[in-house]
């Protein structure tokens, strides 16, 4: 049914500022792998924002998307519902990401609004996964229960100590290794500088570590350049050669700067809004 | 023409057109040698227009044009004609050659050619991928034709690089629509945040359709590979240009896309897409100067376009290469590091053959934008089986433009690499042809 293409078809709240999506789109839904993303527009005068594909159901013809709000756009889409529109929608984009064959063992490592990527990760892995979660408070801990539906271990934390270990993700890593746990591979999905802590802890131990990034981005799909950031001594575009790249090889100060290039712009955007909203 | 000082605040088009006297009394000099058509990609019955303005038979000037070429409010503002058909002019030799573009625009803008061609249904269908120059351009022929035929664009916009690349105060995005909606009313279909590759792939289209067409440009942009170059307040001319143009970020935050903007910002490269990042830089408030490491006569822009840069008060630093952006402990711009090159000789291309001078000294600036040039996109290319390729990307048809993948053809910038607009209709036709032909139309 073309007509219903784009239409959100169930809206569930994750928490305070992190709502879940169901949205009707046949084409992306049947070609979609893990890994991929897509490009929302919300209005007329709307920027164009990247969001992970969380999920898809090919044969009902539904994607699945987990929107924190955060800047402009992401709040805009939070306030949509049932049976509205997304504008545009445009997927799926970036490479599939697939484990390497032979692990077998996995360490999944989950932060804030990371979570919900690492999700259908961590439930389609048919070996044994540990899983860590992440985040400030017991409140933004999203996806607590289907996780522990999925993962053979589930370690949480928080930065207040409100739901699980009080601490980070990687207290909880040194919790696992120094029990003398041994993995192939660790998947870590969250904030720049999570990553880069996750990173650098397995890098010390050769453990492969994977990242999935999210930088600004304008088209997806390698036209502007502007997710580009150095990768391995070269420049790589995260919208066309990732968004899932070998952590190791990242850039994260690259990456960190580059994240901080619209903040100015972007709280003005909210403010502009507001004003608007009071009006 | 609007006054520099005026046109330098706005996004509104610089060039007013002619009016009916200009236009008449511009082509009253015209000696209908035809010399020009040579210069002609297409190959325009050029001298059939002209006498038809001297006549004062605009609407039989507007018919020959579009025999030749459906999209002629386009090629007139953006063709490079100084170097195409107003090269040959005779008139050029001794003095000023016939304005052709501005004839050829003047027709577009005032005379619509009203009657929509008469389609007879044939039953078959054609999927055209990218909605540029090339892509409406082939869409249109392949309807004419009888095809059924659905466009597929990636952007939520139709027009591809004339609406996210080309500016409007060079080209109305009204201009681009109105070809769209001629297409739109002889039945052509549209759909648009669609990639082919990935929302749909190209054997999926095979299945529903007699022929594909690829006209997906070029698109990926070329970067200098020097330190610094992922700095804040370093950007890609796509970047800029997809911000401002299609995004409309000069309006920002009524628009909610933004951009950033340097006081003083360094435009490196010397085609058409640095012309236009350093024109819609001065538009948005900054001083800017255009570094090109050959000549200026060796400059690939349209020269119209160069002059008008001029006039907006663009600085022009030729003979000078950018070696690194300079950036200050928060990652920003501060300055850049160029080298003075030398003039050696002459290349076989007719350009400037140049050397460094091992002469380094630094530019101050808050912002640097790239547009040294573009090559295909990947998507294709890594997404479909049977395409072959050349190094350079582009993909590789026969002399009839067809790939090595059956029932596929391609036209357009994915076939020659960076080039003009009217190059990529001129292939478009000749493909969407080729096609009506193995079809059976």
């Amino acid at each position: 049914m073309i007509f219903m293409r784009n239409t959100i078809l169930s809206k569930e709240k994750l928490s305070e500022d992190v709502c879940s999506f169901i949205v009707e789109h046949p084409e992306i839904a049947s070609h979609y792998e893990p890994g991929q993303f897509v490009i929302v527009r919300i209005h007329e005068k709307g920027e164009r924002i990247p969001l992970t594909i969380v999920d898809a159901d090919a044969r009902r013809g539904t994607i699945r998307l987990v929107v924190q709000a955060v800047g402009l756009t992401s709040r805009l889409m939070n306030e949509l519902n049932q049976g509205d529109r997304l504008l545009d929608l445009l997927g799926p984009l970036g490479e599939p990401f697939h484990l390497p064959q032979n692990a077998e063992k996995v360490l999944f490592v989950g932060g804030g609004l990371g979570i919900a990527p690492l999700y259908p990760k961590v439930k389609d892995f048919k070996y044994e996964s540990h899983v860590i979660l992440g985040a400030k408070d017991a409140r933004h801990l999203i996806l607590q229960k289907e996780m522990s539906a999925a993962a053979g271990r589930l370690e949480l934390c928080t930065d207040d100590g409100s739901l699980g270990r009080k601490g980070f993700v990687t207290d909880c890593m040194d919790m696992l290794f120094s029990q003398g746990e041994i993995y192939d591979a660790c998947v870590a999905i969250g904030p720049l500088v999570m990553m880069k802590a996750v990173v650098e802890k397995n890098r010390a131990k050769g453990l492969p570590t994977f990242v999935s990034l999210n930088p600004i981005m304008v088209d997806g799909t390698g036209m502007c350049g502007g997710c580009r950031f150095e990768y391995d001594g070269e420049v790589k575009f995260a919208c066309v050669d990732g968004p899932v790249f070998d952590g190791f090889k990242v850039n994260f100060h690259d990456l960190l700067v580059r994240s901080r290039q619209y903040e100015k712009h972007e709280c003005r955007a909210l403010s502009h809004y507001q004003e608007r909203q009071h009006k | 023409m609007r006054p520099a000082e005026e046109r330098i605040h706005d996004f509104k088009e610089v060039s007013l057109g002619f009016t009916k006297e200009e236009a008449v009394l511009e082509a009253s000099r015209c000696v209908l040698c035809g010399a020009c058509i040579k210069g002609c990609p297409v190959g325009i019955d050029i001298p059939g227009f002209i006498k038809a303005v001297q006549e004062e038979d605009f609407q039989k000037g507007i018919h020959i044009i579009k025999e030749y070429n459906l999209l002629p409010a386009i090629c007139g503002r953006v063709c490079p004609q100084e170097s195409q058909c107003e090269a040959e002019c005779v008139l050029g030799k001794k003095g000023k050659a016939i304005n052709i573009g501005a004839l050829e625009r003047f027709l577009a803008d005032h005379y619509t050619d009203q009657k929509l061609p008469d389609i007879r249904e044939t039953g078959r269908r054609a999927a055209v991928v990218g909605s540029g120059p090339g892509g409406l351009t082939a869409a249109f022929e392949l309807r004419r034709a009888g095809f059924r035929v659905t466009v597929y664009e990636a952007l939520h916009e139709l027009g591809g690089v004339l609406k996210y690349g080309i500016p409007g105060f060079r080209l109305p995005d009204e201009v681009i629509d109105r070809e769209i909606e001629t297409l739109k009313e002889m039945g052509v279909g549209f759909l648009t945040s669609f990639l082919i590759g990935k929302t749909l792939t190209i054997d999926e289209l095979l299945q529903e359709n007699d022929a594909v067409l690829i006209a997906t440009g070029a698109g990926l942009p070329g970067y200098l590979g020097i330190p610094g170059e992922n700095g804040i307040g370093v950007l890609l001319a796509n970047e800029l240009l997809t911000r401002v143009n299609l995004m409309k970020a000069g309006r920002f935050p009524e628009y909610d896309t933004p951009v950033i903007l340097g006081e003083h910002v360094v435009v490196i490269g010397g085609g058409n897409v640095a012309m236009d990042a350093a024109r819609v830089s001065r538009r948005l408030g900054a001083e800017v100067t255009i570094c090109y490491r050959r000549e200026e006569k060796d400059m690939p822009a349209r020269r119209e376009e160069m002059e008008h840069a001029k006039e907006e008060g663009i600085d022009f630093k030729t003979l000078t290469n950018p070696v690194e952006i300079l950036l200050d402990d928060n990652g920003r711009v501060k300055g850049m590091r160029v080298e003075k090159m030398k003039v050696t000789g002459v290349a076989d291309d007719g350009r400037s053959r140049i050397a460094p001078t091992g002469e380094i000294f630094e530019i101050k600036t808050d912002m640097v934008v790239e547009a040294i040039g573009q090559s295909p996109n990947k998507i294709i290319r890594e997404n479909v089986q049977g395409l072959d390729f050349d190094k350079k990307g582009r993909m590789i048809v026969d002399e009839n433009l067809m790939t090595t993948k059956d029932k596929v053809w391609a036209a357009g910038d994915i076939v020659s690499g960076a080039a003009t607009v009217i190059l990529a209709m001129g292939e478009a036709k000749k493909a969407a042809r080729a096609i009506v032909e193995k079809c059976g139309g």
